[in-house]
């Protein structure tokens, strides 16, 4: 890519091959008062002003927040509240936050920016352009996404904070012209301007009409972080009372009149389409109106395409009764040539590519690997291996829709609502403006609801049957038809010197998704050769929950574990000895040692192991705990500390670590879809699990401000788990777990003999 | 054929197929849509309901099971005035939800549990819980929140409190 100006940025905007329709139109600004007609009911009250896209201020001084990120359980809009209303200096017991609607206004720009062009740094004067919270970025851009931990990085530091320090200077400007006396003379405080020798007070929305005329700055000045009283400060989530009462409408709670409900199913072989369909069963059921099919649709944004298969679904007045007659349709799916595949295959054909190195590419080369490995005192090596595994999101798809009179409207959770909102127009055949789109709070997303097949299903029922059509996913068609985490293998080679020093490491996996950095090792080895060759598999593939982290975290932080042992070194101390240069991780991986009272002596039966990620910005080492009994592990304890910079919201900081550690725990302990015959042989909780109360540990969480640029909260937490966990095992056992999930293996016989797994 | 039962203190008569599950009597023709659908075959929980004061999953409960029966939801947790049931409050003073898909069932569950044994021990606390999945992981703050109500009032006080708040109206 060559260099931008910013002229050329602006005239030609950003092409890139992943973005479909050729790019992206940058600086056509919102000003003040320009409101396109769906934002009129943003306005509010009658004298409620929008100060700023994403800021509105009632007479009351009543202070409201738009904000573009979509409520997965994150607790998103608190925390971006917060960044906003520390900026400008709001009170906030009067301050309230509400979800951006799905227009052009509201894309989250800096966000697709990072999440595209991961390691292409703009120049600084392009970037309040860009991501800049006055300049409307062009409907064609369609990115509205939540995920890669990014919020609070991109939307929150360069959205909410510059919206909320500009309209400040905005709000002293004002008051200085009306006062007239120097803005220098004037502060700001609890949503008030105040002028202390002459002792005058007065709210913020006394000046708001004023704000209306004037030009918000693109760099305004923002606060030290020293007088942060709001960031970082715990603020109770907003939107959690609505959670224990059961009042919080998610999209499968949208009633519409005379609204029906709809089961749906694709082949169990991914890709096939329709041949034939026997309804006739599934007809007679009582309440079933109408059986539908719903042809294959394409869609693809700048998150990859998203390929929605034949499906079959039947429409019922209720849903039982759509899902019972779904039971009974006979579909005949055309044969893909996938129908023998297994798992077994899949990994088979893993080890050839890797053995084969066919094409192999390279995420990092430094030294001489042929001469490091063939001098080597010592040369180890070991093959990793992971499953797919589905998001078994706790809310299943869902998405309610109504096509009438050239418009439709969707009712819907999803991670992306501006790229729905083009996507069903699309398979509708119509304008995105002709779409509403209300994004509900997701009953969690982690990837699965950023794809926007089910939504696509939901508006072709809603098309054909002319009624309002809430589908349902079934918890089993969710299993079986998600895109998941890539099964993966990886080969690792490390070379020790006669000293016992890491020489070098080399690394082979297969299938590289994102972020680029996932393979990556932390440690300063000074020979280095990691990389991946393709071995494409017809399982669809999606982002979950840290992407190929969760992965890479388990395979790097496992084999670096065996290159400690094999060093006679104990693994916390071993990895220190890497970390000179890495001051951070230095720190965070100290801190958890020593949290966890590292070196104290544990029974027989017992073992703890570490490990260390920095994923989405931030830095997490995590120390566990297990008591292995009877060949059966249990979870005891585990700490985790995290650098994520700063934490603007710190208990939800705790809470998202705690979140994805258990995530990460039920993949590592049980997290497992196997493919037989082409299809996935796993359907609901009963055969993939997920942790329960009492297999969860107790998680003691440790956040290290450190000043430096902030990091993500969502993810993070999530990779360190599983090494950290059978490295804790290998401690106990002896055993070395290769290969997830951990209930696959019987750990008993182990007593008696070492040795390895997987 | 019509089905008659209570719900959450008021008599409701149904007239569906008396196999259909509770949930989707419940979200269907009741509209009370707290409860949540999450398996469908008694895995994970979303659905519980107390059914004459016992934690169940309404998912596999057909609606001809209740007949007659005290059925009481999320909607029906807190003992009205405006007030919460203390479950309901340590799950805010904790920050229990994420997402909160889950927490319907949870509550309903830790209900029932604190009704019959207002001190749970963690073994009891863990058997209790089994069934209720929490995707997003919230069990540690679920545990501590259960053991903060506690220790808020004298055994037998709760007692009497959670058969009025939890189970027994109507
Ligand atoms: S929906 Fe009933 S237990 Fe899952
Ligand atoms: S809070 Fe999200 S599943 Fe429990």
């Amino acid at each position: 890519m060559g260099k931008w100006t910013r002229r050329a940025f602006i005239a030609t905007g950003i092409t890139t091959g992943l973005a479909a329709g050729g790019g992206v139109v940058v600086g056509i600004a919102l000003r003040p008062g320009n409101q396109v007609k769906e934002l009129a009911p943003k306005l509010g009250e009658e004298n409620g002003k929008l100060v700023h896209t994403y800021i509105r201020i009632d007479s009351d001084n009543t202070i409201t927040a738009l904000i573009p990120q979509a409520e997965l359980g994150q607790g998103v809009q608190t925390s971006l509240g917060q960044m906003l209303a520390e900026e400008l200096d709001a009170d906030w017991n009067h301050f309230e936050m509400e979800e951006a609607p799905a227009l052009g206004e509201y894309a989250t720009y800096s966000v697709g920016r990072a999440f595209l062009l991961a390691g292409v740094d703009f120049p600084d004067f392009a970037i309040p352009s860009i991501d800049g919270a006055f300049m409307r970025v062009a409907d064609s851009l369609n990115l509205q996404i939540t995920g890669g931990s990014m919020s609070v990085r991109t939307t929150g530091v360069l959205a909410m904070r510059t919206a909320g320090a500009a309209t400040r200077e905005m709000l002293l400007q004002a008051a200085a012209e009306t006062w007239k006396i120097p803005v220098s003379e004037i502060t700001t405080e609890n949503s008030h301007v105040m002028h202390a020798t002459s002792g005058r007070r007065e709210p913020y929305a006394a000046f708001a009409s004023r704000l209306a005329d004037m030009t918000p700055s693109q760099l305004p000045t923002f606060k030290d972080p020293a007088d942060y009283k709001i960031v970082g400060t715990h603020k109770p989530r907003r939107d959690i009372p609505a959670k224990v009462d059961g009042s919080l409408k998610f999209s499968l709670d949208v009633r519409l009149p005379d609204m029906l409900y709809a089961s749906v199913m694709r082949s169990p072989v991914p890709g096939a389409s329709l041949l034939s369909l026997d309804d006739s069963e599934a007809r007679a059921i009582d309440g079933v109106t109408d059986v539908v099919v719903i042809p294959q649709a394409s869609v693809s944004s700048m998150v990859g395409e998203t390929l929605s298969t034949d499906a079959v679904a039947v429409v019922a007045d209720s849903y039982w009764s759509a899902n019972e007659a779904l039971k009974l349709l006979k579909p005949e799916w055309s044969v893909t040539g996938h129908e023998s595949i297994s798992s077994d295959q899949i990994f088979a054909q893993f080890e050839r590519d890797i053995a084969a190195q066919v094409e192999r590419k390279t995420d990092r080369v430094q030294g001489e690997v042929e001469t490091a490995f063939s001098t080597a005192a010592r040369v180890i090596d070991a093959d990793y291996h992971v499953p797919f595994l589905a998001h078994t999101c706790m809310e299943p798809l869902n998405a309610t829709a109504e096509v009438r009179n050239g418009s439709a409207e969707i009712w819907v959770g999803c991670q992306n609502p501006l790229g729905f909102r083009r996507d069903v127009a699309q398979i509708l055949g119509m304008d995105p403006e002709q779409v509403t789109l209300h994004n509900h709070a997701m009953g969690g997303g982690f990837g699965r609801k950023a794809r926007p097949d089910y939504a696509m299903q939901a508006a072709i029922l809603a098309q054909k049957v002319g009624k309002p059509v809430q589908l349902i996913w079934s918890r089993e068609e969710d299993v079986r038809q998600d895109f998941y985490r890539p099964a993966v293998q990886s080969r690792f080679r490390a070379a020790f010197d006669a000293d016992n020093n890491l020489l070098a490491w080399e690394n082979t996996y297969t299938n590289k998704n994102e972020p680029v950095e996932a393979p990556l090792i932390p440690y300063a080895v000074p020979t280095q050769d990691i990389g991946y060759v393709n071995s494409p598999v017809h399982v669809p593939f999606g982002a979950w929950r840290s992407v190929d982290h969760s992965q890479h975290g388990f395979f790097t932080e496992s084999f670096i574990d065996e290159a400690a042992y094999t060093a006679g070194q104990d693994p916390f101390e071993f990895r220190v000895g890497l970390l000179a240069d890495s001051p951070r991780h230095l720190a965070v991986l100290t801190r958890a040692a020593e949290e966890s009272l590292w070196s104290s002596p544990l029974p027989e039966g017992r073992g703890r192991g570490i490990s260390l990620q920095e994923s989405f910005g931030s830095i997490v080492a995590q120390v566990v705990e297990v008591t292995v009994e009877e060949g059966k592990v249990a979870v005891d304890r585990v700490v985790a500390v995290i650098d994520p910079g700063l934490a603007v919201a710190p208990d939800g900081m705790a809470a998202q670590l705690e979140s994805g550690i258990i995530y990460g725990l039920t993949a590592a302990m049980h997290g497992e879809i196997t493919i037989e015959n082409g299809a996935v042989a796993q359907s609901n909780f009963h055969d993939y699990q997920a942790v329960r109360m009492r297999e969860a540990p107790a998680i003691e969480t440790y956040v290290i401000n450190s000043g430096h640029k902030i990091g993500g909260a969502g993810e993070p937490g999530t990779p360190g788990i599983a090494p950290a966990l059978a490295n804790a095992v290998f401690n106990a056992t002896g055993m070395r777990v290769r290969q997830l999930p951990l209930d696959r293996f019987d750990l008993d016989y182990q007593a008696v003999e070492t040795g390895t797994v997987g | 054929m019509s089905t008659t039962f209570w719900v959450n203190g008021v008599q409701q008569t149904v007239d569906v197929d008396p196999s259909k599950p509770l949930l989707w009597v419940i979200r269907e023709q009741l509209e009370l849509t707290g409860t949540k659908f999450g398996c469908g075959i008694a895995q994970c929980g979303a659905c519980t309901v107390q059914i004459d004061g016992q934690a169940m999953r309404s998912c596999v409960t057909p609606v001809s099971a209740v007949a007659d029966k005290r059925v009481t939801t999320i909607e029906g947790l807190a003992p009205g005035n405006g007030e919460l049931h203390p479950l309901q409050q340590a799950w805010i003073e904790h920050q229990v939800p994420q997402c909160g898909y889950c927490q319907s069932g949870q509550l309903m569950s830790a209900a029932a549990l604190l009704a019959s044994n207002p001190s749970p021990n963690d073994d009891e606390i863990d058997a209790a819980m089994q069934g209720n999945i929490c995707r997003c992981g919230m069990y540690g703050r679920i545990r501590t929140a259960i053991k903060s109500v506690n220790n808020v009032a004298s055994a037998t006080e709760k007692k009497l409190y959670y058969s009025v708040a939890g189970v027994n109206h109507g």
